[in-house]
């Protein structure tokens, strides 16, 4: 691979949008190292599962959507939730169990959800969302309204009878979904190929008869330009499209797993097609000057670190709280 | 002015009349549409309000269950029919980890107006995986909500209330009861979830029961009059909300508890019932408290069998007197 590689983005898409892509990836790279620490200072309880090396396919997907667009992800879903818009101090707030989090503390890193931006959702029981993103979609068609429901998944989801019988569902009633499918070559620490008989993941669509599109996980603008064309098949009622997004996760599966089953050399390989260095050589490309960049990051990761400080100064939940939101 | 209807004629004309009021409202699973439902409870309706409303399904109980929590989700009020209850097993997870969940795990900033009607009991002969009493495997799931309408009146009036309701109701559907006729009124009414029906008065013991026990706990009852045993029968027609202030006020009164269920005992509503009761009213009691249920066995096929296995309605009887013999 070529170290002078840089993303593709199309002509179409202005240049302030795709430095907005660049922001919305250093910001969420900056919220997941923070994670990171976080859990190493135990201020995560439970587990925590970072998206870092995946941006590109969640913020290329989010952008190519509405904010009244719909979007499901995983418990490895930091990124797609900041992808659609929910603010960095909440979700910090939320995985910190603050009062203030997005979920009021009752969730946490795994279970991210802002309905008022449209992220519907964080899910951490394997193939859970997919299914429920047929009801939000098929809600659309009923209304007559043409939005479109996003759903991100892993590759290891495949193997789940609920992402069948979603694929199945979702085409024989024509529904307005994209499953993406982060494909990041392991479901917790087993290689895909370990657990799945076929190279590419992208051939279960045909079994459902939906287009089906594999491609580089780690270009932005190819993510951005592919799901935009199937927001567009979805929106004008011609059914569901799934993509398979070939991608890494720089850290472990979780917590603390250094990801020792991981080949020599692999993970240095990835990190060459660093989606971040790929679209700021594509922004440099253009005529971006690199200062700016420069000074984008160091925005960035200061916005960053002053969301968290916000959220670190909130109060934990009332005891009380626990008790509500289980009926309305 | 009242008239008689069968159980499934209620649910037909709960969800017409629904679909009639609430233009968010609509049906779908296997078979509901063209045949008009496994069991005929939705005939008529696709011709009535079309397939957008009426909608047939994929044998996918997964997708089934998913598309009524992401439907409420957005706002729509969505009523999905499992065919058999036992069905609930493979798609439990939608039930119990997403539907339950999803308002206490966002923090409450989602309605879940989802109606999941489900196929429920024994008694024809369908074997051990198509006959369960299958609310009581969702009694430790909190977030839920559950409905065991024993007549054509509460099929209609707590069908209507599930409907309505913000949060997910699951409503079991007696399969043994559907050709059961019961009076409704000529508009039949919407039965207010989490209140238990006095259906027979009585002062020496009280004796609570749903769905198809309901009945053979009222034949009981008559039998019992005729040997001077005054019975009262309760039937919750909710599990959740369990209507604890009806029948415990029945309990001060009588200080005798039987309850009759299809099921057996471990983990099921009634044993959550007497515990319940206990709590509160330990001293009021003067026998202890009796379950009348199945066997700790799955329900056997045969027809001999079987009848063993559901509490006839000389077993229950039998139950009523041993506990006033204490
Ligand atoms: C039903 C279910 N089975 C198993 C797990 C445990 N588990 C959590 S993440 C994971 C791996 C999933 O891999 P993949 O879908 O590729 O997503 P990734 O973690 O790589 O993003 C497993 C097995 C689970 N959460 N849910
Ligand atoms: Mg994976």
């Amino acid at each position: 691979m070529s170290k002078t590689a840089s993303s593709t983005v199309p002509a179409t898409v202005p240049l302030e949008e795709q430095l907005e892509w660049q922001r919305a990836m250093l910001e969420i790279r900056f919220f997941e190292e923070e994670c990171h620490r976080m859990f190493a200072r135990g201020l995560v309880r439970g587990s925590t599962h970072l998206a870092a090396g995946q941006e590109a396919v969640n913020v290329g997907a989010c952008r190519a959507l509405r904010p009244t667009d719909l979007m499901a992800c995983t418990y490895r879903g930091h990124a797609a939730v900041l992808a659609k818009g929910a603010p960095l101090d909440r979700c910090f707030g939320e995985i910190l169990g603050k009062a203030e989090g997005l979920c009021r503390g009752k969730g946490g890193s795994m279970h991210l959800t802002d309905m008022s931006v449209g992220a519907i959702g964080s899910f951490a029981i394997i193939g859970a969302h997919l299914p429920i993103v047929l009801g939000t979609a098929y809600a659309e068609v009923y209304r007559g309204s043409d939005g479109v429901s996003l759903c991100f998944f892993g590759d290891g989801s495949t193997n789940i009878g609920a992402f069948h019988e979603s694929l199945n569902l979702a085409a024989i009633w024509k529904l307005p979904v994209v499953f993406v499918c982060e494909n990041n070559l392991y479901g917790e620490f087993s290689p895909i190929a370990h657990t799945t008989p076929v190279d590419e993941l992208v051939v279960r669509a045909d079994a459902y008869g939906m287009p089906g599109v594999r491609i580089d996980g780690m270009d932005i603008g190819v993510v951005h330009t592919t799901v935009s064309e199937a927001v567009a098949r979805a929106r004008a009622g011609e059914g569901p499209t799934f993509i398979e997004a070939m991608t890494y996760r720089y850290k472990g599966h979780s917590r603390a797993d250094p990801g020792a089953y991981r080949p020599e050399g692999e993970l240095e390989r990835w990190l060459e097609r660093d989606p971040l260095i790929l679209h700021e050589r594509a922004l440099l490309a253009q005529g971006v000057e690199q200062t700016v960049l420069d000074e984008m990051r160091a925005t960035a990761e200061r916005t960053v670190a002053d969301a968290l400080e916000r959220a670190m100064s909130w109060a934990d939940p009332a005891p009380e709280t626990r008790l509500e939101d289980v009926y309305a | 002015m009242s008239r008689t209807i069968t159980y499934r004629e209620a649910v037909v004309e709960a969800l017409a009349d629904a679909m009639e009021e609430d233009e968010t409202v609509f049906l779908f699973g296997e078979d509901v549409a063209e045949a008009g439902g496994p069991f005929k409870l939705s005939e008529g309706l696709l011709e009535r309000f079309g397939p957008r409303r009426v909608r047939d399904t994929p044998i996918s109980e997964q997708a089934i269950v998913g598309t009524a929590i992401g439907a409420s989700l957005s706002g729509l009020r969505p009523v999905a029919e499992i065919m058999f209850a036992d069905f609930a097993a493979v798609c439990f997870d939608g039930i119990v980890n997403e539907l339950a969940k999803y308002r206490y795990m966002t923090g409450g900033q989602v309605d879940v107006p989802a109606t999941i009607r489900l196929g429920n009991g024994a008694g024809a002969g369908f074997a051990a995986q198509h006959s369960q009493s299958v609310e009581n495997w969702f009694l430790n799931v909190p977030g839920l909500k559950i409905a065991v309408p024993g007549t054509p009146a509460d099929a209609y009036g707590l069908l209507r209330a599930a409907i309505r309701d913000p949060d997910p109701v699951l409503v079991f559907e007696h399969k043994h009861l559907f050709n059961h006729k019961g009076e409704v009124a000529d508009t039949p009414e919407v039965v207010e979830l989490g209140r238990a029906e006095v259906v027979r008065a009585g002062s020496d013991v009280t004796l609570v029961a749903t769905q198809l026990m309901r009945h053979r706990a009222l034949e009981a009852a008559e039998l019992l009059a005729g040997e001077g045993v005054s019975v009262e029968v309760i039937d919750p027609r909710t599990l959740v909300p369990l209507d604890l202030e009806t029948i415990g006020a029945s309990l001060d009164r009588t200080n005798r508890l039987v309850i009759a269920q299809e099921c057996s005992h471990d983990g099921s509503w009634g044993a959550t019932l007497v515990s319940r009761l206990m709590a509160d009213r330990f001293e009021m009691l003067d026998a202890p408290p009796l379950i009348v249920g199945g066997d700790e066995t799955p329900i056997p096929y045969a027809g001999g069998l079987e009848e063993l296995w559901i509490p006839s309605v000389e077993r229950i009887a039998d139950g009523v007197r041993r506990t006033l013999a204490f």
